[in-house]
């Protein structure tokens, strides 16, 4: 069998994980066509999952919150160690041996994750994580409004008058960074509303998105619902209005096929650690004309071409927007966990998620009481469920799960206005990913039953 | 946490405060009140001291929504509160502070806290630490706000 890599190897390719990829290749399918991993297959990835044979109050650690934070394989970590023991150097400034390899391996990285996502390289920009790329992206605007960046930055510009969409689904990171950017230039931030199923409303969409309509950010998969939006009709409705388009694909990267040029999106954004890579890292991907059009949102070394007291110039994207010492072992360490991925098939994995969601939905529909948000059984959905047990707060659901080392989300999952519009403060999350079991999936569901008896006795 | 362990940090009393909430519903005249939130769940308790002549509390009021722990955290200390001197009531919440942030090692002290030593188990759970503090957090509060001029 396939083990590690020595630590003290020389840097090789990220070891594939030990499941057979599938032939013929489904590569290209869409999601949803693809076999879904065996039961076997998953057994045996799970042994690249040191954390999934531990156990949690006396119980095997039953982990259903990916969606919060994906655990990590044994190759990820080892790449990141390696790279620390054989190659660790300051990256884009070194001149010796070592730092040229390091920036070699840093840029391999950028073009390995590029190629995932279906960029280029230069449109990829290490950031840290997906919150800090859309940041990035709604300063870069607003530093272009302030008449930073030059002629190529004139049409970025925003003010009174204009308008930024976003949906009511989104989670705070895709929320607030909207609204502080209409707070800064005097622009009006509105939103799609959705229906009580959990589905944007298209009908009144054309209506949110007008003539004035300068940004439309929308998240490809809702972190609380799971619903997947129709990324090709919001994007014709902003497109018809010359909009801006940033897709938040911080539940979409790590889970289903994700193609940026294909889905015609002028930015994406999404986090490493939910994509099995370490906390850190996160890529924003932009269209190469918009991010060499946009000032700079973070300023310093390595991003600039000649400096003098009074002023700088700044080279074009990516390195524009990575001032600083960059996140070299993090972003090596994504490669790693992107290679894992397409190893085991990203439309295989999905697959796989799909059938999950619709075990967990189904499961969570079928206990009295329980109220799932969000799209009901045989509606597309990823692998993740939200739901309210009227009278049991979520807390304590999660604690009774706990108890059982059973690993949910409770809480608002930083979607407070979107639990709002369900008429609920918080709610309990399960989400799954490659290495879910259905059975593990089985005893969620079964320990939910018991815990409706163990409060609901005193309710 | 064993299953044992799970039936300590939800006993009875804790139970029947969550379900029968003493002291829930605000009121007029109210010497002073808080609103505290807790972040990472949404949840929030907007809490109210009526005082007598004496200066002594009458009643401990509040509205609010939240897990088992919290809210029976609420109704307890309502039951608490009522009856002491204003002095009298921050002792007590600096003993449960102290008694909350312990993880475990210090048992409430029962001459103080009366029925509220039940929630001693709790502080073996941080998570839940800040569910069980959110009132105390606002009759803290309340009571600043008395004491500002």
């Amino acid at each position: 069998m396939t083990t590690t890599t020595s630590p003290t190897s020389t840097p090789a390719p990220t070891p594939a994980p030990r499941v057979v990829p599938p032939t013929p290749s489904s590569a290209g399918s869409a999601p949803g066509f693809a076999s879904p991993l065996t039961e076997t297959e998953i057994a045996v990835l799970r042994r690249d999952f040191g954390i999934l044979g531990s156990q949690v109050n006396g119980h095997p650690l039953v982990y259903l919150d990916s969606g919060a934070t994906s655990q990590k394989p044994l190759s990820v970590l080892d790449a990141e160690r390696a790279y620390y023991l054989t190659e660790n150097a300051a990256v884009h400034r070194g001149a010796h041996t070592l730092a040229a390899e390091a920036t070699e391996r840093f840029e391999n990285a950028r073009e390995t994750v590029a190629r995932f996502v279906g960029a280029q390289p230069d449109e990829v920009v290490w950031t840290s994580n997906a919150t800090e790329g859309i940041n990035l992206v709604a300063y870069a605007l607003s530093n272009a409004s302030l008449g930073r960046g030059g002629p190529a930055a004139e049409a970025l510009r925003i003010g009174p008058g204009d308008e930024i969409v976003v949906t009511e689904m989104e989670h705070h990171a895709n929320l607030i960074p909207w609204q502080e950017l209409a707070a800064r230039t005097g622009a009006t931030l509105k939103y799609i509303p959705i229906d009580d199923d959990g589905t944007l409303r298209l009908e009144v969409t054309a209506q949110v998105i007008g003539p004035r309509t300068r940004v439309l950010a929308f998240t490809h998969v809702s972190n609380v619902l799971g619903v997947i939006n129709p990324v090709a009709e919001l994007v014709a409705l902003a497109r018809a209005v010359g909009a801006l388009v940033l897709l938040d694909a911080c539940q979409s990267a790590p889970h289903l096929t994700l193609d940026v040029a294909a889905l015609d999106v002028d930015f994406a954004v999404f986090s490493g650690h939910k994509m099995l890579a370490p906390t850190g890292i996160g890529v924003l991907y932009g269209r190469r004309e918009l991010l060499n059009a946009m000032p700079p949102f973070l300023t310093g070394g390595s991003m600039i071409t000649t400096v003098t007291m009074e002023k700088a110039e700044f080279l074009p994207a990516p390195q524009r927007f990575e001032a600083g010492t960059q996140k070299v072992s993090q972003a090596i360490a994504l490669a790693a966990a992107v290679d894992y991925l397409t190893a085991v098939g990203v439309d295989r994995i999905a697959a796989h998620e799909a059938e999950l969601g619709q075990r967990l939905v189904s499961g969570l529909r079928a206990i009295p009481g329980v109220k799932v948000l969000g799209p009901g059984v045989g509606h597309e959905r990823v692998g993740l469920a939200s739901f309210d047990v009227p009278g049991i707060h979520s807390h304590d659901l999660g604690q009774f799960l706990d108890d059982r080392g059973i690993a949910v989300r409770v809480g608002h999952h930083c979607a407070q206005p979107l639990h709002r519009r369900f008429g609920v403060v918080s709610s309990t999350r399960a989400s799954t990913y490659l290495y879910t079991t259905a059975g593990e999936v089985d005893e969620f569901l079964a320990a939910t039953v018991d815990a409706i008896a163990f409060f609901g006795a005193h309710a | 946490m064993s299953s044992g362990e799970l039936q300590g940090l939800y006993q009875q009393v804790i139970m029947d405060h969550a379900r029968e909430r003493h002291g829930f519903g605000l009121s007029a005249g109210a010497a002073a009140e808080s609103h505290q939130l807790n972040p990472t769940c949404g949840d929030e308790i907007t809490l109210q001291l009526h005082l007598d002549e004496s200066g002594a509390i009458s009643t401990l009021a509040w509205e609010g929504h939240g897990c088992a722990i919290s809210q029976s955290s609420a109704s307890l200390l309502s039951d608490l509160a009522a009856g002491l001197s204003v002095d009298g009531l921050s002792e007590r919440i600096d003993a449960f502070r102290v008694a909350m942030r312990s993880k475990g090692t210090i048992e409430p002290d029962e001459e103080l806290l009366g029925d509220a030593v039940v929630l001693g188990g709790t502080s073996r759970y941080i998570a839940r630490v800040k569910c069980a503090m959110l009132a105390w957090v606002a009759a803290e509060s309340a009571i600043d706000a008395l004491h500002r001029p």
